[in-house]
């Protein structure tokens, strides 16, 4: 058994050995045994006779021992050896170059099998290449589908972003850049409130209160089996602006059922309507003017007219002032109608996002916030004889009975809530009741001017803001001998149109475009996840420019450049590019290096506004750098008096270097790009900088998981040790 | 017996025509421009019913009534609200807030009479 395990050296030997054992020992047996069969006599004469001719038999049994190895030799030659070496020639076929093919020499057998084996090596090149080739054009088809659909998307007048379930932005067109960028406030170029980015949270740049609203809408829309389900609103950004949300989610069929859908991602449309909605809340104030101006000024005219016209006898005194009151009242009206029309010129009519519902839904939702937020039982009661509708903006409806809830709870002790639905011929009636407390309807009214802060963050709107887009009304009202007190909500009756939602209910939902199968959708992203894999994270790669070299003694950052590798991508135009005014002179020897001047740096914000910025920019994301404890230091310094912490991973590309390339003398930026192979014209930038130590990172990725050092924890823990080794020698 | 009737409103063109009618009928009329000046007439004057606007400086006519009807002292008038405004939500309000009733101006000065007479009757 074991001589399957000898090498071949050792066979070789054994060979040899068998082959002299097989030449000598049956001549020496057969000596030994006629020797022990003889007589002494005979003994003799065997000596006699036989011993000088032992010479000529050793060595003619030595040449054919020596034929005999010649033999083995060349035997072992042509079919071991050369079938070692043909074995690492298809192991190479196998790996490195499929092309290569085992030339063809050694005995008939060896050759056929050689053959054998190349036809082999053909035969799976062309089934290889096939896939290959079919696998190409299904990319290539991939591909265009996504060209066409940015180009698409590039095209549309409105902005869109898709995000995953997660609300993380999958994709954004220009449209939705420039928006945002447009809305950004603050000194720098990407400034809270406009981080639009792929694998961002969308609520990072909408406000989350109203995205989860929207989100929880459209969930309970596809449980009750509606197949297009839509959510609407209306947010304010930091500066003011309105912006209109649609949301719609992208569906798919469950896996363990066919029939239900559910959503895998939203596509959002929206719309800054800040100018629409001035535009209309200046023609709705001229409407208004106008038409409560002119049924006074009427009221006026037709009472001085009948008294006119019944009063025949008047005395001229009367008479006179009569006329006088009509003669007032014809000219103011001719006014107010031309100042409306003034106003009322060029206005477009919009609507601020009004859907039919029904207010049970409304009312449900209020009950589960105003339990949610104030903790207190609320008893909710929606029974009605017919299902009562009406066109509200939900989620502001929400708030304020909730804000309602809260303004109560807070002016004394309540200790239930009851929401009740009603209706009247003409309207729908929302009450909130609660028992014992009472209050004055001063202080009521003092809440429909407050702003409702809740969910609202910056700009909230007030209750009567949200009363007067319903055209609704509230009032407090009060029973004296069951001490319980109300708030009565009176909204106008809707009906909706009920053809028009089965018509949309009953449109296949194939007519949808089917290009949004994108592997992004289920990937976590966001989240720093220090066993992820490497290839998995965000990162943020940046550099500084200082004046000097010691944080310490008052050096400054005067430049801030990074950008941000998501899904192993590098994306250059979401970058964070900002000169910094030290408030302090260059000194010249820095000047020498990075090129910044005195001038250049005039009217650049500080860095206690463009620090906070760069912080949101890499929110949730991996830094990187090179060198970076440098850079970090500078960072660190500002970060007790700017209240800011970055604690989130930190990976340098130097240290990384020093692992993947240990034997290496440099690990300074310019020597790694030349080893790797990275071209850049531009340096000591600090976007420049930070470009080329992400295209560093990028290209020491695959180097450093040939060592096994996939994950960030790896990777951390690597160059820790590296760091150690430097500074133990 | 002469009815009092005090009339509410910050337009002197109406309040002079209103005036001029009710006195006509045989009513006896004071008028008040504001809120304020309403509320202390109402003291003063002690009327059976007020014609009362609901747009009015200082006071608006809402305001007016709630005070009114939470007073559980005073001699309750009877309330006829007059507004420009054509909202429904906003009368729906004005009636549950004490309002007898409510006229949505421009409105004839015989129904204004006989809706007077109406509710001074009831």
């Amino acid at each position: 058994m074991f001589l399957r395990d000898l090498t071949a050296k050792w066979r070789f030997v054994l060979a040899v050995a068998v082959l002299g054992l097989l030449m000598t020992g049956p001549f020496l047996l057969t000596s030994v045994l006629i020797w022990l069969g003889a007589s002494p006599g005979m003994r003799e004469v065997l000596v006699q006779h036989l011993l000088p001719q032992v010479p000529l038999g050793g060595m003619l049994t030595a040449s054919g021992f020596l034929v005999g190895l010649i033999l083995i030799r060349r035997l072992f030659n042509r079919y071991v050896t050369g079938m070692a070496a043909m074995v690492e020639e298809l192991r190479l076929m196998l790996g490195s170059n499929r092309s290569f093919r085992i030339t063809e020499e050694g005995p008939p057998e060896l050759r056929e099998l050689v053959r054998a084996i190349n036809d082999l090596a053909t035969q799976r090149d062309a089934y290889i290449d096939d896939v290959e080739s079919q696998v190409a054009k299904a990319k290539a088809n991939v591909e265009e589908e996504k060209n066409r659909l940015a180009a698409l998307m590039s095209e549309l007048a409105q902005a869109v972003v898709v995000s995953n379930l997660d609300g993380r932005i999958l994709l954004y067109n220009n449209r939705a850049r420039y928006m945002f960028e447009s809305l950004a406030k603050g000194p720098t170029s990407v400034s809270s409130g406009a981080l639009i980015g792929l694998g961002r949270s969308i609520t990072s740049i909408l406000e989350t209160s109203q995205v989860d609203y929207a989100r929880d809408t459209i969930r309970i829309q596809l449980e009750r089996g509606n197949r297009h389900p839509v959510a609407n609103f209306v947010t304010t950004t930091d500066n003011g602006q309105l912006i209109r949300v649609q949301i719609a989610p992208v569906l798919r069929n469950r896996l363990d059922s066919q029939d239900v859908q559910v959503a895998s991602g939203y596509i959002l449309l929206i719309e800054n309507i800040t100018r629409l909605l001035e535009q209309e809340a200046r023609r709705d104030a001229a409407l208004g003017d106008l038409t409560e101006g002119s049924r006074s000024s009427l009221g006026t005219l037709r009472a001085a007219v009948e008294m006119l016209a019944d009063n025949p006898d008047m005395g001229t005194e009367d008479r006179d002032r009569f006329v006088g009151v009509l003669a007032s009242e014809v000219t103011r009206m001719s006014q107010r109608l031309d100042n409306t029309l003034t106003l009322l010129a060029d206005t477009l009519r919009q609507h601020w996002p009004l859907d039919d519902m029904l207010a049970a839904d409304v009312i449900e939702a209020a009950g589960r916030r105003v339990q949610e937020r104030l903790k207190l039982p609320v008893d909710v009661n929606t029974s009605t004889v017919e299902p009562l509708w009406i066109r509200a903006d939900s989620f502001s409806l929400v708030s304020a009975m909730a804000y309602l809830a809260s303004k109560i709870a807070e002016a004394g002790d309540v200790r239930s809530f009851a929401l009740k639905l009603g209706s009247d011929e003409k309207f729908v009636h929302i009450d909130l009741l609660w028992t014992g407390l009472s209050m004055s309807s001063e202080t009521v009214l003092s809440w429909e001017i407050d702003p409702m802060r809740e969910d609202h963050g910056v700009n909230p709107p007030t209750l009567r803001e949200v009363l007067d887009r319903h055209a609704g009304e509230i009032w407090y009202q009060r029973q004296r001998t069951t001490s319980q007190a109300s708030i009565r909500l009176l909204l106008p009756k809707a009906k909706p149109d009920q053809d028009l939602l089965a018509k949309i209910d009953r449109e296949p939902s194939s007519d949808r475009p089917e290009y949004y199968d994108f592997d992004l959708f289920d990937r976590p992203m966001g989240q720093v996840d220090l066993d992820q894999p490497l290839s998995n994270l965000v990162y943020t790669v940046f550099d500084t420019e200082t004046t000097g070299l010691e944080p310490a003694n008052g050096d400054e950052i005067i430049q801030i450049g990074a950008l941000r590798i998501v899904n192993g991508r590098l994306l250059h135009q979401e970058n964070f590019d900002q000169l910094v005014d030290p408030r302090c002179q260059l000194k010249a020897a820095s000047m020498a290096i990075h090129g910044i001047t005195d001038s250049m740096l005039l009217g650049q914000p500080t860095i206690d506004l463009v620090l906070p910025a760069f912080h949101d920019f890499c929110a949730d994301t991996v830094l990187v750098g090179h060198n970076v404890a440098f850079d970090m230091r500078f960072l660190e310094l500002k970060e007790s008096s700017l209240g800011l912490r970055f604690d989130q991973p930190v990976l340098d590309t130097l240290l990384l270097s020093a692992v993947a390339h240990p034997n290496q003398q440099s690990h300074s930026l310019e020597a790694i790009m030349q080893r790797l192979g990275i071209q850049m014209e531009q340096r000591h930038n600090a976007l420049a900088d930070a470009t080329a130590t992400a295209q560093v990172f990028m290209r020491l990725l695959p180097a450093l998981a040939e060592q096994g050092i996939v994950t960030l924890r790896q990777a951390l823990d690597a160059s820790q040790k590296t760091y150690f080794a430097q500074v133990k020698y | 017996m002469t009815h009092k009737i005090l009339i509410v409103d910050d337009e002197p063109n109406i309040v002079m025509s209103l005036e001029f009618l009710l006195k006509k009928e045989g009513f006896a009329t004071e008028t008040a421009g504001d809120g304020d000046v309403a509320l202390d007439k109402v003291r003063s004057f002690m009327p059976d019913l007020m014609l009362l606007d609901v747009m009015m400086p200082k006071k608006s006519g809402f305001e007016v009534c709630e005070i009114l009807r939470a007073d559980t002292v005073l001699k309750q008038p009877r309330i006829i609200m007059l507004t420009a405004k054509g909202r429904e939500t906003e009368q729906a309000k004005g009636l549950a807030l004490g309002a007898d009733a409510y006229m949505l101006k421009p409105f004839s000065t015989k129904d204004l009479v006989a809706k007077i007479r109406e509710i001074l009757a009831a």
